[in-house]
């Protein structure tokens, strides 16, 4: 019996109860604690990949009971995947956490981190509707702790919009698990796949509406337009590691979405067609579009980055709404490179506005920063991946998107609205940078070459996590063949549920090749 | 030396600048040269096997599954362009050695100058459109940084983004022809599309393709309307401009263009938008060359014009016009690059570029003004020069061209075109070197060091000599002419034509122009009047347009505003449920109404009446709460009515926790919530609230009145309760067992609210709250005793008791209702009363259990429990459990679910126990006197007197 699947949930969620039992004050112990426990996960994570590279799908039937009577965990590619970026992100912001300072600003964020990176990758593994939604909470409520934390009037606003307006999300989810619940008398993922696969014709209306409302919980959680209103504020006012962080949460909603909708609902259950297939893709275009046009509205760099985020998620989520292998296997590399760039997008917003003091948030003309080039060159670099610019997994990622669209209806628009959003960003973003990291030269008078002050916080560390978060773009480009690769069987096994099923449903690992 | 190495020599000596530069700017110099000049010998290693005809290859794999492959091919018109790039690019370096100024970051320059390098090199080796589209891509992008080098002048700033803006749009364009394209041939390989004509210009995509292709080419060689951005990229330091706005980037469009000319090119479309554009192009930019008096002005537009002029000859289709197109490249690149050259040493001696303030230069600087006539008049195409011989061709081609019937116009614009080029040309050498010289520069001009001058003196010696001697050019032209068009055109270069009609259009050139300029003045003041709006401005109008637009968007779709936000999620939630609905079928209902009896229709009733309530009093809070306490209760009672009493305990406990949790909170808010809504508003909200709940009721009834399509999995928790979980309470044993890891989930879900909470108050008390909560005056007179004698001891009374039910709900859970969660409910119940009765600081200080501790220590328990299944091999949470008999006692049972429950139990008792702490101690910051005694009027005291008197 291999227990290393539950790791991934086990291991921060001790982490985080010693945390708080032994050394909530001491805050070294807890970065050293911390920062081990990340690196571990890293480590797990990795096996775990390796472990479902073959095709393997592996169960763990939690309290031995047998699905779908209990809860399973299931490891299959993408769920590994899912959880090797929550660890290799999560490291890359918890060091910038560090280095910056931002961990001493308030109670418990090492915590709080580590209950996040629970709920995450509980929320990856689990094969279990109901228990999905467990994890939705842990996450939703230590993410609400991490973006409050430190404090301060705005933050705190933000901060209840964001929890009140997810917690609508989660009693949509309690009315659409209810429902499915209702009609199939299961919520074990792979076991709803078979039943809503054998549903009587007379049931089809509720279990329509049953998928329809998950949906629309997924898409709270991914930020689809219209529901993504708890995003901007949120983000632009969280702290930037927390911030950061949340790049994954997004891509939780849209792995739901992936995961649900291609093993429940997938291609094959006709019952659903003409439901959410009718407007998630003019939806994940309006998203695309609204986020890219706030990149060149934006006022401030934090709001800045938020829509940066909400855009590329609707790209991701343009390729998701495709549903099918190949289109999969773009969404999957542009959700990798996406939360790479948006992390490495809001820590630099974060070295701006640390750097730039109490009134530096805005997109204006201001002083020099110490370190401004540096700082500008990692903004040029998460811009261009942002963008969509080459060289970098962005453009890989946009190619391999409007690749994937060709030959579906509507493909013109779908290709119109990605190209044209791309140029808003890469205009929205010039004149950002161009502002903020240029025209400060033009303002300075006398002291061009004092050296400025050294910045009170944000050294090394800082920067190692910040490039850190940037090289994993630079991996995916030049391993593009092997990962899109990887990706793609990734996507295989999503739309070749029978091993899933055969693995969970008989309690055994079951390699892909044998199910067929 | 392979060909990926050739392109990437650049990108990999990039490196170099930034470091070299510490050991000095000639260190630094060189660094960067010898990685061009290597560059440039692998290149010209394979020079020998071009000109025979072979095509050399090189193919990596990178990414198969898109057809994007790092494939290089190096042909004629390959090595014509790399040679240039590179060739250039080695004279441009040594220039700007000499021309940045020690306050000039050299490092960064040269880095960014080998990446654009590395960019360009890439483009012109690219073998697969997708890879030529990256490196297409990063021109633009260095682009931006080369010009907006001097980040100080806003110039500079402006100009790059407007190039970027510019020729990104074009890329992203191109990114979609040349998808389209790709997918037309079946391959992204240029060998091979170049291979498909016929399967191209048939398909029905060739249109959009050529378009968007064409869109690319166009705004990246600065065709008109497009042309605008080039001017402004002037603001980058003259060798920039040099390299890039003359002699490569503006090439790449002309390069794409004659890439795919053999299965673009022939077809009417092409022809009309091709040499079109070239034509307008090259009319527009010479007539406003004419009239710049900045020095890279002028030889901007003269650049957008002579660009203009080889688009239209690769418009023309014909093999021959394709030949004269490559022989002006070379032309054009040798003169122009020299002549911005020029125009950089001009500014650096004199300190200006206005050539109103200039003119007699000739005698100061004579090296240069002999460098800048030579070329100058090679631009303007008079004889013995380079320039004229591709001119003279030129115009013989347009006498070919019949544009919609009509053979005079484009040779007559042409000329036309030609004319305005001379006079810019001779104004070039007229009002800057000749006249007399001035006594008002801004600085002493004089000729700068050998450096500097060497150069353009190189290129304008090829100028002469390609003039004098084409014929040595000859058979390189027809290679790369033959790489074009794909077959041999067999160009013969002469300097002579004869007399022809080409020669009579020349002339009129050259004697026009020279009249034109003699009328210079007058023109001018015309020109000023009634010339067209400068495109700056038009551009910034359009991105402010567009920013204000994307901000009015932004702003107004993210207004702040959660109940709007609300109600979009209602709204879109509800449309979207039943637009789901309609589109099923719902079967007829398959259970029964059951009768309405008399309790349950008092609940009802009670249900709502209170929330009607609530909706008509929630301005006023502590009613809203009594109301909401009123909803709780009677659905606790409807739990137990429907035969579920754990869940109508446990709703019993937890509305008993947070009522007294909210009164706390309440406490320190407004009495009542101020009415902001306005009548419409409340009509909106009630309608879209109205119609979410009618559809909550009728989904929940279309739940009810039907069974499962399915044997739930119920009836194996009901079967397998007591056999294999230990337990008759098949409600607790699913919560500790069959889905214990949901509860493990829940407590941690409990115990993190708590401590944010504790976090929460935490910054709040650090913050301008604290202030706020020491001035603050509490909405009513408090009562007089706050810790009642009668309270206290009947706590005291019932804190044993409530314990013991406490420990009683928990032990009986496994098979009774009950449990850890109820119990620790309870208990915590029993605590919060002693706190209420004698405040918090008396009650902490006697029970110094630290509750973050409390819910760690619950969280541990319940995982260790789960960890200590595996060691029997056993997955996470496996219970286990016996039965043993302690005398005097019964058998009783044991089992590990228990264990896992004091856990749960812990974390509840921990989290209710932690959120009290955090109120309360808002409420010590408030001014709320700390008591030392358990109650106020203590009879066994002496004084007996209360305390806290007067409050």
């Amino acid at each position: 019996m291999s227990h290393w699947i539950i790791a991934p949930v086990i291991l921060p969620a001790l982490l985080a109860a010693v945390t708080m039992l032994a050394f909530r004050h001491h805050i070294l112990l807890q970065r050293v604690f911390s920062t081990a426990g990340t690196v571990l996960l890293l480590a797990i994570a990795l096996g775990l990949a390796v472990s479902a590279a073959g095709g393997t799908v592996t169960v763990y039937d939690l309290g031995n009971w047998p699905a779908p009577f209990g809860i399973v965990l299931v490891l299959d590619r993408l769920s590994a995947l899912m959880v090797l970026l929550t660890a290799a992100l999560a490291l890359g912001v918890q060091l910038y956490a560090i280095g910056s300072g931002w961990d001493e600003r308030g109670k418990h964020f090492h915590a709080l981190f580590q209950f996040q990176l629970m709920g995450v990758c509980g929320a990856f593994l689990t094969g279990d509707a109901f228990n999905l939604f467990v994890f939705f909470e842990v996450l939703l409520i230590a993410s609400y702790g991490l973006m409050i934390h430190g404090g301060g009037p705005r933050r705190l606003r933000a901060g209840t919009q964001y929890v009140v307006y997810n917690l609508l999300g989660s009693t949509l989810f309690l009315f659409a698990l209810g429902t499915i619940y209702a009609v199939t008398g299961t919520l074990n993922m792979a076991d709803l796949a078979v039943k809503v696969g054998e549903l009587p014709a007379d049931d089809t209306a509720l279990i329509r509406v049953g998928a329809v409302l998950l949906l629309l919980v997924f898409a709270v959680k991914a930020a689809l337009l219209p529901l993504h209103f708890w995003l901007p504020e949120s983000y632009a006012n969280a702290p930037a590691p927390v911030a950061a962080l949340f790049a994954i949460m997004t891509k939780v909603g849209a792995y739901a979405i992936l995961r649900m909708y291609t093993l429940v609902f997938g291609p094959e259950a006709g019952i659903v067609a003409g439901s959410f297939d009718a407007w998630l893709m003019p939806a994940a275009l309006l998203t695309v579009a609204v986020g890219m046009i706030g990149i060149l509205g934006a006022r401030d760099l934090g709001r800045l980055t938020a829509y940066a985020a909400i855009g590329s998620m609707g790209t991701l989520l343009v390729a998701v709404a495709l549903f099918a292998p190949g289109a999969t296997t773009a969404a999957l590399y542009y959700m990798i490179h996406s939360t790479f760039a948006t992390a490495a997008l809001f820590l630099v917003a974060d070295m701006v506005m640390e750097r730039r003091g109490a009134d530096g948030v805005e997109i204006r003309a201001a002083q020099p920063i110490p370190q401004n080039g540096l700082i500008a060159s990692i903004f040029f670099i998460s811009a261009i991946a942002m963008a969509g610019m080459p060289p970098l997994s962005g453009f890989i990622g946009k190619l391999l998107v409007l690749d994937a669209a060709r030959d579906v209806p509507g493909a013109t628009t779908i290709w119109a609205v990605i190209l044209v959003t791309s140029l808003i960003a890469i205009v929205g973003l010039a004149r950002a940078g161009s502002t903020v990291f240029w025209k400060g030269y033009g303002i300075v008078t006398d002291e061009t070459d004092t050296a400025p002050a050294a910045p009170t916080r944000g050294g090394g560390l800082a920067f190692v996590a910040a490039f850190g978060l940037l090289a994993p773009l630079v991996g995916m480009t030049l391993a593009a063949g092997p990962v899109t690769a990887y990706l793609d069987a990734t996507a295989a096994q999503l739309y070749a549920p029978d091993a899933y099923l055969d693995a969970v449903l008989s309690g055994t690992p079951v390699k892909a090749e044998e199910a067929q | 030396m392979p060909l990926y190495l050739i392109a990437a020599l650049p990108f990999l000596g990039a490196l170099l600048p930034g470091l070299m530069i510490r050991a000095g700017r000639n260190s630094c110099a060189w660094a960067t040269g010898s990685a061009t000049l290597l560059a440039l010998i692998g290149l010209l290693t394979h020079a020998p096997a071009v000109f025979r005809g072979e095509v050399i290859q090189s193919r990596i794999e990178w990414l198969p599954m898109l057809g994007l492959n790092a494939n290089f091919f190096l042909d004629g018109l390959g090595l014509l362009f790399a040679g240039l790039i590179l060739g250039i690019g080695l004279l441009i370096i040594l220039y700007a050695r000499f021309y940045l100024s020690r306050e000039d970051p050299m490092g960064q320059f040269y880095t960014y100058l080998l990446l654009f390098q590395g960019a360009m090199v890439g483009i012109v080796l690219s073998d697969n459109i997708l890879l030529l589209l990256i490196f297409w891509e990063l021109t633009s992008l260095s682009s931006f940084l080369l010009i907006g080098y001097w980040k100080h002048l806003p110039e500079g700033r402006q100009g790059a983004r407007m190039a970027l803006a510019v020729t990104g749009m074009g890329g992203l364009a191109m990114i979609a022809g040349m998808l389209i394209l790709g997918n037309i041939a079946g391959s992204y390989d240029l060998t091979v599309i170049l291979e498909n004509r016929e399967a191209i210009q048939g398909s029905d995509l060739y249109l959009p393709a050529l378009v968007l292709i064409l869109l690319g080419a166009f705004t990246k060689s600065a065709q008109f309307p497009f042309h605008f951005w080039l001017p402004h990229a002037m603001a980058a330091p003259t060798p920039v401009s040099a390299y890039l706005h003359s002699a490569t980037m503006v090439k790449a469009g002309l390069f794409l263009m004659a890439r795919l000319w053999p299965v673009l090119s022939g077809t009417e479309a092409w022809f009309y938008l091709v040499a079109t554009t070239g034509l307008v192009t090259m009319v527009i930019g010479a007539v406003i060359a004419l009239f710049k008096d900045d020095l890279k002005g002028l030889l901007a537009f003269s650049t957008v014009s002579h660009l203009g002029l080889i688009t239209m000859l690769l418009g023309f289709g014909t093999e021959a016009a394709a030949a004269v197109a490559v022989f002006h490249i070379i032309n054009h690149a040798s003169f122009k690059a020299a002549l911005f050259m020029t125009a950089g040493i001009v500014d650096h001696e004199a300190h200006t570029r206005d050539i109103k303030r200039l003119g007699g230069l000739r005698h100061l600087m004579p090296i240069t003004f002999a460098i800048a006539a030579v070329t100058a008049l090679s631009m303007a195409g008079i004889p013995p020069l380079n320039g004229f011989i591709s001119k003279e061709m030129m115009l013989k081609e347009t006498t070919y061209a019949v544009w919609a019937g009509n053979a005079w116009l484009m040779p007559a614009l042409a000329t036309l075109g030609a004319l305005f080029s001379v006079a810019y040309s001779f104004r070039y050498i007229w009002h800057v070197f000749m006249g007399p010289a001035r006594g008002d520069y801004p600085a002493n001009p004089h000729d700068p060091g050998f450096g500097m001058w060497a150069g353009p003196a190189l290129l304008a010696g090829l100028v002469i000599g390609i003039g004098l001697a084409p014929f040595v050019v000859e058979p390189f032209v027809n290679l790369v002419a033959t790489a074009v068009t794909g077959q041999d055109p067999d160009v013969h270069l002469k300097l002579w034509h004869g007399i022809n009609a080409a020669l009579y259009m020349s002339v009129a050139a050259i004697v026009g122009g020279a009249v034109l300029l003699a009328s210079h003045r007058g023109l001018e003041s015309v020109w000023k009047r009634a010339g067209p709006p400068a495109a700056k401005a038009i551009f910034d109008a359009i991105i402010d347009a567009l920013v204000r637009l994307s901000r009015a968007i932004t702003e107004t779709l993210h207004d702040g505003a959660l109940t709007r936000y609300a109600a979009i999620f209602t709204v879109a939630v509800a449309a979207a449920g039943l637009h789901a609905y309609a589109g099923g079928v719902a079967g007829a209902p398959t259970r029964d109404m059951t009768p309405i009896t008399g309790l349950p229709f008092i609940g009802w009733v009670l249900l709502v009446v209170a929330t009607g309530c609530v909706v008509a009093f929630h301005h006023h809070r502590l009613l809203t709460l009594v109301l909401m306490a009123i909803i709780g209760l009677v659905v606790a009672v409807g739990f137990n009515y429907l035969s579920a009493p754990d869940l109508a305990l446990t709703q019993l406990s937890v509305e008993v926790v947070s009522i007294i949790l909210l009164l706390l909170a309440l406490n320190f808010l407004p009495e009542f919530t101020p009415r902001e809504s306005t009548a419409g508003r409340k009509l909106r909200d009630g309608v879209i609230a109205a119609v979410a709940g009618l559809a909550v009721t009728g989904l929940a009834y279309g739940m009810m009145v039907r069974d499962f399509a399915f044997p739930s999995i119920s009836d194996f928790h009901l079967a397998n309760s007591y056999k294999g979980g230990g337990g008759t309470n098949v409600v607790n044993v699913i919560l500790v067992d069959f889905r214990g890891f949901d509860t493990f989930g829940e407590i941690i879900v409990l115990g993190i609210a708590a401590i944010v909470i504790y976090a929460v108050t935490e910054s709040l008390l650090r913050g301008p709250v604290r202030q706020k909560l020491l001035e603050r005056q509490p909405n009513h007179a408090l009562a007089g005793d706050a810790h009642p004698l009668m309270m206290v001891i009947a706590t005291r009374v019932m804190m044993p008791i409530a314990l013991m039910v406490g420990v009683y709900i928990f032990l009986r859970g496994h098979n009774e209702p009950g449990g850890g969660f109820i119990a620790g409910l309870v208990v915590a119940i029993a605590l919060v009363m002693q706190y209420m009765a004698s405040g918090f600081d008396w009650a902490a200080e006697r029970q110094r259990v630290p509750y973050h501790a409390t819910i760690a220590a619950g969280v541990l328990a319940a995982a260790f429990t789960g960890i200590g299944a595996w060691f029997n091999g056993l997955p996470f949470l496996t219970s286990d459990f016996g039965y043993v008999r302690i005398p005097p006692m019964n058998e009783f049972e044991l089992a590990t679910a228990m264990a896992f429950d004091l856990g749960v139990f812990l974390a509840v008792v921990g989290a209710v126990m932690l959120t009290l702490e955090s109120l309360s101690r808002i409420s010590r910051r408030a001014g709320y006197e700390v008591s030392e005694y358990p109650m106020d009027i203590n009879p066994a005291r002496e004084d007996g007197t209360p305390q806290g008197e007067g409050r």
